[in-house]
């Protein structure tokens, strides 16, 4: 995957503005995918949404670069596909940490035990909802109704869910996180 | 064999059923019979005499939906165009996880199903729309999706019958709206997902201008059972005039939360008390919203009524998912409503004036009542705010959603709206 970052930009600094083509931006493998996910819908702007989710899996958010690019492939406005970025829960169209928590805060969470949950957290984490950590481990959202009402309190984070929370098991599986990445990082000195 | 638990019975959440094990267990049964024995309005004539009617909060009956689909004469030039199938899992409704159940542990069960909707409705395309969220139910899914194309169950000239039909899997990013079946086909399309306005319904104008039905997932699982059982069987599974099972659930405090298969038609108290074991200790039952955020709270009152459709609407609610959220008596029910009228003003398309102001104005109220902080004032637009936001004055069902719960407390749980204004405080936050 190459990403051209030395290229100017949109709107920077240059009245002329200098409309980029998609392949500068976009990898061969996020090409692919997407017209893939064209082809199967039948119309390329109905892709908008899968290939923002391809995108974001690579890359972790959607920068505008990545926003002008797939609005570019897809042959539509960027203005529509913002109108569509940002009305979904899991679009990020600003960075966030290597992992992000979305504590769930919907009803059933909220009768049994959210509220200390969410202090345990914020409180280890020293954030508050959408704010990441300083040392971009963490950013901390919350999410409507996961669907783990029968086992609430619940977190999901990545792909990863976690129910039956208390303050101590959320904050003791952020610590876990926190450990596996720091052996992580060790292993990669070595 | 026949079962009392048809939608469940082969349920395993830990690891479903491949293929081979699902087809041992007389999955696929179905769509032979229907490719080798049925047209397609066979399909429509079984489905329409069982009763079926959807499960996704709505409970419209599926035949007479699937029968709004334009019928074509093969020399009718229109007869080529696409129909589409949507199996609506984008299930977000707070206090509902029941599709979930059956998308992560029987995910063959759907495919099933979802090729005899396609049949009885003419369709060559299907898709499922699944919530972002559920990740595992994503990965069994395209699993089995897979496995059918494998074994020839989906694709071109489905087992030797000349049927066609391709299924895809289409994951969400999150936005309740989305559940909204108009909503969905905006999204879908690629739009910002908006409901539209009906009529043009999905039936004649869906999915790129195509007729499309629309299913959940626990109304398409029933058509299997259906197609292999015939629809005597299945009205008798039910306790009262709705047919078939129904997935109840329940949440909130309570000795053990969980789901249940159960006959259509049993009693609040069968299912608050014998199967999740009452109140956690040391509470006692306040009200309890029956099916799903979007549903007027009943109360202890309505322990023995019955949970169908027309037996709940007649006692002012909903039977909605069948998904029971539990308020016990030292959870603040202002608090509660809060936090519902939240996840509605969060989760509004902000389409329609109504809904967008309206849901955020009544979370100002409620967060001032709730601190302790409010008025009669507040209370008077509370009330308001529900007429503002019923039904004929908004886009879509959202916001008349959204007052349900919000009605309802004003009527059962008046008294403690009052205590918080009077005290200044919430009375409960001792406990809380």
């Amino acid at each position: 995957m190459s990403l051209a970052t030395n290229l100017p930009r949109v709107g920077e600094g240059n009245i002329n503005l200098v409309q980029l083509s998609y392949r500068d931006y976009l990898s061969v493998e996020e090409i692919n995918a997407i017209e893939h996910e064209v082809a199967i819908l039948g119309q390329r702007q109905a892709a908008g949404i899968e290939a923002m989710k391809l995108v974001q899996k690579n890359r972790g958010w959607i920068s505008d670069d990545c926003l002008y690019a797939v609005a570019d492939l897809l042959q539509m406005p960027a203005s529509q596909l913002e109108g569509i970025a940002t009305f979904y829960n899991l679009i990020y169209r600003q960075p966030v940490g290597r992992y992000v928590i979305h504590l769930c805060d919907s009803i059933s969470c909220h009768l049994t035990g959210f509220a200390q949950v969410s202090e345990a957290i914020k409180e280890y984490l020293g954030i508050d909802y959408g704010e990441t950590t300083s040392d971009g481990m963490f950013t901390l959202l919350t999410n409507a109704c996961l669907g783990s009402c029968d086992k609430a309190p619940a977190m999901m984070i990545g792909e990863d869910h976690f129910e039956h929370l208390t303050p101590q098991s959320a904050t003791d599986i952020l610590r876990q996180l926190c450990a596996e990445n720091d052996k992580d990082e060790l292993n990669l000195r070595e | 064999m026949t079962t009392d638990k048809p939608l469940t019975q082969h349920i395993n959440q830990d690891k479903p059923l491949a293929m081979p094990e699902y087809i041992d267990v007389g999955g696929y049964r179905s769509v032979d019979k229907i490719l080798q024995q049925m047209s397609a309005q066979d399909v429509q004539d079984v489905v329409k005499d069982s009763g079926l009617k959807g499960r996704g909060g709505a409970g419209f009956p599926t035949a007479m939906k699937w029968s709004f689909v334009p019928k074509f004469e093969d020399t009718d030039p229109r007869s080529g165009d696409d129909k589409y199938l949507i199996c609506n899992a984008d299930e977000m409704e707070p206090g509902t996880f029941k599709d979930r159940w059956l998308l992560e542990g029987v995910p063959h069960q759907l495919i099933e199903a979802m090729i005899i909707a396609s049949y009885a409705i003419g369709a060559n395309k299907a898709f499922i729309f699944l919530r972002g969220e559920y990740h595992l139910a994503a990965k069994r899914l395209q699993q089995a999706l897979d496995e059918a194309y494998q074994q020839g169950y989906l694709g071109d000239n489905i087992r030797n019958s000349g049927y066609q039909l391709d299924l895809y899997l289409h994951t969400s990013a999150g936005r309740y709206i989305c559940g909204e079946e108009t909503a969905l086909i905006n999204a879908l399309e690629g739009q910002r997902a908006n409901p539209r306005a009906k009529p043009p319904f999905p039936q004649v104008s869906g999915l790129f201008g195509k007729p499309t039905i629309v299913n959940n997932v626990e109304t398409l699982c029933n058509l299997p059972h259906i197609i292999n059982h015939g629809a005597d069987w299945f009205k008798q599974l039910s306790n009262n005039d709705d047919a078939g099972t129904k997935i109840y659930s329940v949440s909130g405090r309570v000795q053990r939360p969980g789901l249940w298969e159960l006959p259509m038609g049993i009693t609040v108290r069968e299912l608050l008390y014998q199967r999740a074991g009452g109140l956690s200790p040391g509470l006692n039952l306040k009200g309890f919203l029956p099916g799903g955020a979007s549903t007027d709270f009943l109360t202890v009152e309505h322990l023995d009524l019955v949970l169908g459709y027309d037996e709940v609407s007649a006692a002012g609610s909903r039977l909605g998912t069948g998904g029971i959220i539990v308020l016990d008596d030292q959870n603040c029910p202002v608090a509660m409503v809060l936090n519902l009228l939240k996840f509605f003003a969060q989760e509004s398309c902000g389409f329609c004036t109504p809904c967008r102001d309206g849901t955020a104005w009544a979370v100002d109220a409620l967060t001032r009542i709730e601190q302790g902080q409010g008025s009669q004032q507040d209370l008077d637009n509370l009330h308001k705010l529900c007429d503002f936001m019923w039904l004929g004055k908004t886009h879509c069902a959202l916001a008349p959603g959204a007052v349900e719960p919000l009605q309802s407390a004003l009527k059962y749980f008046h008294d403690d709206f009052e205590q918080h204004i009077d005290k200044g405080c919430c009375p409960y936050s001792g406990h809380h």
